[in-house]
């Protein structure tokens, strides 16, 4: 199965976001749980995209396909311009998000945390995040 | 959508978080806690019965009062999380970070 979601880079756009997520892993046989924490590791991907790739700009936009098969769930997240490699990224240790008072950097911990595989490609000015959760049909 | 009401009873200031904190309405969620302490809370109880869902942007800011809070002898305590966002704060380990109690009572008490 295959669905589309064309966000536009505003932070109000994130609850249409989550609907559009939790209809789709409803279909799926995760946990309640499970499901809630997917839907917060792609939000943690578009918000930063969003907020830090994109500055807030609502007419520029990220795009999400998400690819469902019995095994596997994938989260491709598209956008255009100065990529965001959460590879990358070094997220900092939580006891400097405490002292430095930042409140930033948590949410990449949790993506890596959640999903069980994240890819990243760019090419020319297209930038491609992939986030894989395996689902486990016991 | 987020709501939050502030509650003043016997010198205890309680936030009752309603619905969803995320990149969009995390400031309304600081600026409440920022009042509160502007209005000399030494104890402040969160209550997230009705709190759905949590992002890092919500999470980071409980985090960034963290230390001034120890300084300034300020006790905040969580409640009443529902499990799907309680397991937000452990995946982080902010659960250990953070006082959480699952209930009211026990959150008075401490």
């Amino acid at each position: 199965m295959n669905s589309q979601l064309r966000l536009y880079c505003d932070t109000a756009q994130l609850s249409e976001l989550r609907q559009f997520l939790e209809a789709i892993l409803k279909q799926t046989p995760l946990s309640e749980i499970e499901q809630h924490q997917v839907i917060l590791a792609v939000e943690e991907v578009c918000a930063n995209l969003i907020i830090h790739s994109h500055d807030c700009n609502s007419n520029e936009f990220i795009d999400l396909n998400v690819i469902s098969s019995k095994a596997l769930i994938v989260f491709e997240i598209l956008d255009f311009g100065k990529g965001f490699n959460i590879l990358e990224y070094r997220e900092p240790e939580i006891s400097q998000v405490i002292k430095s008072k930042r409140k930033g950097g948590l949410g990449i911990i949790l993506v890596k945390r959640i999903m069980d595989k994240i890819e990243f490609e760019s090419f020319e000015n297209k930038n491609i995040c992939r986030l894989y959760k395996i689902l486990n049909s016991k | 959508m987020l709501n939050i009401e502030k509650r003043l009873e016997n010198d205890i200031w309680t936030l009752i978080l309603t619905g969803e904190i995320d990149a969009s309405n995390s400031v309304e969620l600081d600026a409440a806690i920022s009042e509160v302490v502007q209005e000399g809370a030494k104890s402040i109880l969160i209550d997230c019965a009705a709190l759905d869902y949590i992002s890092s942007a919500g999470l980071g800011v409980f985090m960034s009062y963290l230390d001034e809070f120890e300084e300034n002898n300020v006790k905040m305590v969580i409640f009443a999380l529902k499990d799907k966002v309680f397991q937000v704060f452990h995946i982080l380990g902010l659960d250990q970070l953070i006082i959480i109690r699952p209930t009211k009572e026990e959150a008075l008490e401490g």
